[in-house]
């Protein structure tokens, strides 16, 4: 194993190893400020409290927990489908570009809280409404990077492939997509995240109860109740999600582009 | 020096006649070019910078249409080329094999054959053990291997390559003016090379065509008697020097034209 090697595990660790320190020194100045100045629960639980509420209320909390996965993940999807089946129209045609992009753009600038309203009233089942909250928020980074990662080709391995005779359908599939992908993935990690604050907010704004509510639904009824702890486990729920998310993203984005792409070079030259 | 088999005279392979390209913004990058060029020759484009070597090169390839003025190949039929840019241009994403054989999976060859032939070709610039490596894990004069691999794997009749060695150290540019020669003399392609060195020009062809800048125009088109046999010896030779100093003279003419 070389020197360098070894100073880019060393900083592998450090990475890992120094928020997570910097978390439990937090976590533990919290939990003593609490006990030492007597605050009651209801207005700030340490995090001792919440751990244990977290324990005792985790089967009603990890299935709303699902659902909002399972809308956030859902919205994704769609979004990168969306996402990508736009941008390559986008790059085919300057004139489709010109003609939708000010609407993407429209569509991302609005803030989802202000619609969202809107959408559940016109969109019957609230499922969809909150999959479309997501699915606003979480497409756009996916489209603009895919249309820049598509219209920054090479232009000479464009030229090599116009003439070796490669069909349109070629081009796109053996080099402009594989050439969007960085870009694309670093879309798509914002867009993660993004989707999981769509889904809550439109949560939050739907305001369902019943078997089939997310986390934020858990927020507001524990508020209205004055389960403060209860509170903020389900916030800890919805944060340590969005970490999940961009972490699995970032994986995800690590394995595909480790062998060839800058960004994902480990630690030597 | 042409080889025994080939004709010396004839129709060329390709004839360039009253060559012109103006570009959108009013340049005029090449401007009346008549040129034949025989078939299994090695011509060399030499000029200074922005005298429309590229430009010419590109609209032999057929990527950029002339303005005016025609490029008519022996037969009516553009014959199958290979071209090799100044970057060596790879998929980052591909391997070096993959690379080479981009050429014969765009035309639909089965897999195992295409295979077969980029190993093939990749083990001819000396990079079979290579195969299997990303280009970012080559090196600037391995990649260039890979792109002059990827250019020949379909064995084509034209090779055209556009100042392939500009960005590599002089020991490798050396080693690959070897290796091409090796390859042209195995093969007999034809080839045209845009260069902007002198002696590059004068050890790799048996022409070369100087040309001058503003607009961009052919100046001098020089033959090069030389021994057949192109070495480190001929590097040396005064029969080299003697001839550096004629290209030389006429690309010094061209510069004042
Ligand atoms: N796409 C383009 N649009 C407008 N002008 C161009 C374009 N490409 C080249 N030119 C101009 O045409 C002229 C010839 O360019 P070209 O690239 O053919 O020169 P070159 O001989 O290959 O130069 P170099 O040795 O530096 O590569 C230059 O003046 C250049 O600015
Ligand atoms: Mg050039």
């Amino acid at each position: 194993m070389s020197a360098a090697s070894e100073g880019g595990r060393g900083g592998a660790w450090a990475r890992v190893l120094a928020p997570l320190l910097m978390g439990v020194l937090a976590l533990g100045a919290w939990e003593m400020a609490v006990r030492h100045f007597g605050v009651p629960a209801y207005i700030l639980p340490g995090p001792v409290d919440i751990a244990r509420t977290l324990a005792a209320d985790g089967g009603s909390l990890a299935a709303s927990l699902m659902v909002t996965l399972r809308i956030t993940l859902l919205a994704l999807l769609i979004a990168v489908v969306s996402g990508v089946a736009l941008s390559v129209l986008f790059s085919g045609s300057r004139w489709v570009e010109m003609t939708f992009l000010p609407y993407a753009v429209m569509l991302q600038v609005t803030p989802v809280v202000s619609i969202a309203p809107l959408i559940i009233i016109w969109v019957d089942n609230v499922q969809a409404a909150l999959l479309v909250c997501a699915w606003i928020v979480a497409f756009f980074p996916i489209v603009s990077n895919t249309t820049i990662g598509l219209n920054s080709t090479d232009r000479n391995l464009l030229d090599l492939y116009r003439l070796l005779g490669a069909s349109r359908w070629q081009t796109l599939v053996h080099l402009r997509l594989p050439a969007a992908l960085p870009f694309f993935l670093a879309g798509l990690r914002v867009s993660g995240g993004l989707a999981l604050i769509g889904a809550i907010v439109a949560e939050f704004v739907a305001g369902t109860g019943g078997a089939s509510s997310g986390l934020a639904y858990r927020i507001l009824e524990a508020g209205y109740q004055l389960q403060i702890p209860r509170m903020f486990a389900a916030l800890a729920l919805i944060s340590l999600s969005g970490v999940a998310i961009f972490l699995a993203l970032s994986l995800v984005s690590h394995l595909l582009l480790r062998r060839w792409h800058e960004s994902a070079l480990p630690g030597e030259r | 020096m042409n080889p025994p088999g080939l004709p010396v005279s004839g129709a060329p392979l390709l004839a360039l006649r009253g060559v012109t390209k103006r570009y959108a913004n009013g340049t005029v990058a090449v401007q009346g070019v008549d040129l034949g060029i025989a078939r299994g020759g090695f011509v060399s484009l030499l000029g200074p910078s922005g005298c429309g070597k590229s430009t010419l090169l590109r609209m032999i390839a057929g990527l950029v249409p002339p303005t005016a003025g025609g490029i008519a190949w022996e037969g009516g039929r553009r014959p199958s080329l290979g071209f090799v840019f100044q970057d060596p241009t790879l998929m980052p994403w591909r391997t070096a094999l993959d690379n080479v054989a981009l050429p014969l999976r765009l035309a639909h060859v089965p897999k195992a054959e295409r295979q077969e032939r980029a190993r093939a070709m990749l083990a001819l610039v000396g990079l079979a053990e290579a195969a299997m490596r990303y280009p970012r894990e080559l090196s600037g004069g391995m990649r260039m291997r890979v792109s002059i691999a990827r250019a020949l794997v379909t064995e084509p009749e034209v090779l055209l390559l556009d100042e392939p060695f500009a960005a590599l150290d002089e020991i490798t540019r050396f080693r690959l003016n070897n290796d091409l020669l090796r390859l042209w003399e195995a093969r007999r392609f034809t080839a045209v090379f845009v260069t902007h060195s002198i002696f590059e020009s004068v050890y790799l062809s048996e022409r070369v065509v100087v040309m001058a800048a503003h607009p961009g125009r052919l100046h001098a088109d020089i033959a090069l008697e030389a021994p057949a046999a192109r070495d480190e010896a001929f590097r040396t030779s005064p029969a080299y020097a003697a001839l550096c100093r004629t290209v030389s003279g006429a690309l010094e003419g061209a510069m004042a034209a």
